[in-house]
């Protein structure tokens, strides 16, 4: 028996030599090699040129950029969306360096060009569009409800909140917002989201509601207690960071975005990161070209 | 300013909250001291004991950490108890060992004589406590215990980390609809205030009656 496990080993051993040889021949065909018409003198093309590129993405948001300790790879939507546009620059998936963007580094990073994009949960608003330009979205993240796992008490969207008891943190505005749109809901609140999953867990909340990136994250760790009701009641928009006013590249990264809503490795992105999380079907926002 | 009058309905509802709680917790902390005190000061040693490792681990313990560890902890053991019970149950359990250590001082500071004496006499141990060393004893602790009061009153604000409507945790939500921290801060301070200066003027006009001439 032992022996014919070695065996086995062996033959999968070889066979995957071979077969990641294979890949290396790929790589090498549609790389820097690659036929990309870019337009002369633009960002895409000294990268391009370079053939190599550097990526700001999250280390600590499951579903969308999240770094494996054990393998140091760092994985999620903005990772797969990050592949895809450096793909269409003809650079392979191995010459992109992600580096950690937490929120407060990212328009610096950006700025002082320590990174050529930042793709991580970067939400597009004005005051950022000053320092900063924006391709996408390429994702509308927004407020959304967590729920005890099979959801009991039947929470399909923010209107049934009205009587029921909900977990916020307080002064966010995750709390105003549930005030609003469901007057009658008891709001309970704490200090971090993490002692809400906690009350909910203990049955002494019917829900939680916040960002769903943040829930996200929380159902991340708890997959057997939670689950998300997929009603988004609030919109953020996420976008891609570039330098400012660094035209051809945002509109490079704008038709990258177009072409993959339509040829489904969008949505195929989607299914495999977030997707698993969030039951809703994927839709992709429309690119906003300002 | 308004953002402070606007809101006395809220900080009213808040403020009797945070007196319910501090009285309550304070009459279960002074049956607990007494009990303490006892054991600390029995004859009998595993009493003894057990009185010194209670007063080990609440007098040390952080308060906000008894109160979220017992929020979370306790429905882990299928007890299920609301927000302000959990909140009483651990500030009289914290309190009671700062009484019981404060009343065993007092008890210590009875001269050795009147025990003796009480003994001589045929007293038990219970009685001997109860009718001739207790009654000098919290004479002498009036303003200590006084101070665990006051103490137990602004103490009573970490029960807004398990969202118990109090004091505290209707500020906070002042403060998330005015955005206003300084002035609605200051209206919370003046409602801690109006419980603990009168406990203060009270408590000296107590500490003078019960006063032992000596």
């Amino acid at each position: 028996m032992r022996r014919a496990r070695h065996l086995q080993v062996a033959v999968l051993a070889a066979v995957l030599t071979v077969s990641m040889a294979g890949c290396g021949k790929d790589k090498k065909n549609s790389g820097s090699g690659k036929k990309v018409s870019l337009k002369a003198g633009s960002t895409m093309e000294k990268l391009n040129k370079a053939g190599k590129v550097t990526v700001g993405v999250k280390f600590d948001q499951p579903g969308f950029g999240q770094k494996d300790p054990s393998s140091g790879k760092v994985a999620g939507f903005d990772v797969e969306i990050a592949k895809i546009i450096a793909g269409e620059m003809g650079i392979p998936e191995k010459s992109i360096e992600f580096v950690e963007s937490v929120s407060a580094n990212r328009e610096p990073f950006i700025t002082e060009g320590k990174v050529d994009m930042v793709v991580a949960t970067y939400t597009i608003n004005d005051k950022r569009k000053a320092l900063i330009s924006f391709a996408g979205p390429y994702y509308v993240a927004g407020q959304d409800i967590m729920v005890k796992k099979g959801n009991p008490k039947a929470i399909k969207a923010v209107a049934d909140l009205n009587g029921k008891k909900v977990c916020s943190v307080e002064g966010s505005t995750s709390e105003k917002n549930v005030k609003a749109k469901a007057p009658q809901a008891t709001v309970t609140l704490f200090k971090t989201y993490t002692e809400c999953a906690e009350d909910l867990r203990n049955d002494k909340v019917d829900a939680v509601s916040t960002d769903n990136v943040i829930l996200i994250g929380l159902i991340d760790k708890a997959k057997d207690d939670f689950e998300l009701v997929g009603d988004k009641f609030t919109d953020e928009p996420y976008g891609i960071g570039v330098k400012k006013d660094d035209t051809d590249f945002r509109n490079f990264v704008n038709d990258v975005l177009e072409k993959i809503y339509k040829d489904g490795r969008w949505k195929k992105a989607y299914t495999d990161t977030v997707g698993k999380f969030v039951k809703e079907a994927p839709e992709p926002p429309a690119v906003v070209r300002y | 300013m308004n953002a402070v009058f606007d809101h006395l309905g809220d900080y009213a509802n808040g403020w009797f909250t945070t007196i319910q709680l501090a009285v309550l917790s304070f009459l279960f902390a002074m049956a607990i001291g007494l009990l303490i005190a006892a054991m600390r000061v029995s004859p009998f040693q595993p009493a003894r004991v057990v009185g010194t490792a209670y007063v080990d681990v609440f007098r040390n313990s952080p308060l906000p950490v008894l109160t979220l560890l017992f929020w979370f902890g306790l429905p882990k053991l299928d007890i299920g108890i609301s927000r302000f019970i959990t909140a009483m149950i651990v500030l009289s359990l914290y309190t009671g060992a700062f009484l019981g250590e404060t009343i065993r001082s007092g008890i210590n500071s009875v001269a050795v004589g009147q025990s003796e004496a009480a003994r001589s006499i045929g007293l038990t141990f219970t009685q001997n406590l109860r009718l001739v060393i207790l009654p000098q004893a919290l004479r002498t602790v009036v303003q200590p215990i006084g101070n665990i009061w006051i103490a137990l009153v602004k103490n009573t604000a970490v029960a807004s980390f398990i969202a118990v409507p109090e004091l505290i945790y209707r500020t906070s939500q002042i403060n998330t609809a005015e955005s206003q921290p300084v002035p609605i801060l200051i209206g919370a301070a003046v409602g801690y205030l109006l419980l603990t200066l009168p406990s203060g003027a009270v408590l000296s006009a107590i500490e003078r009656r019960v006063a032992i001439k000596r």
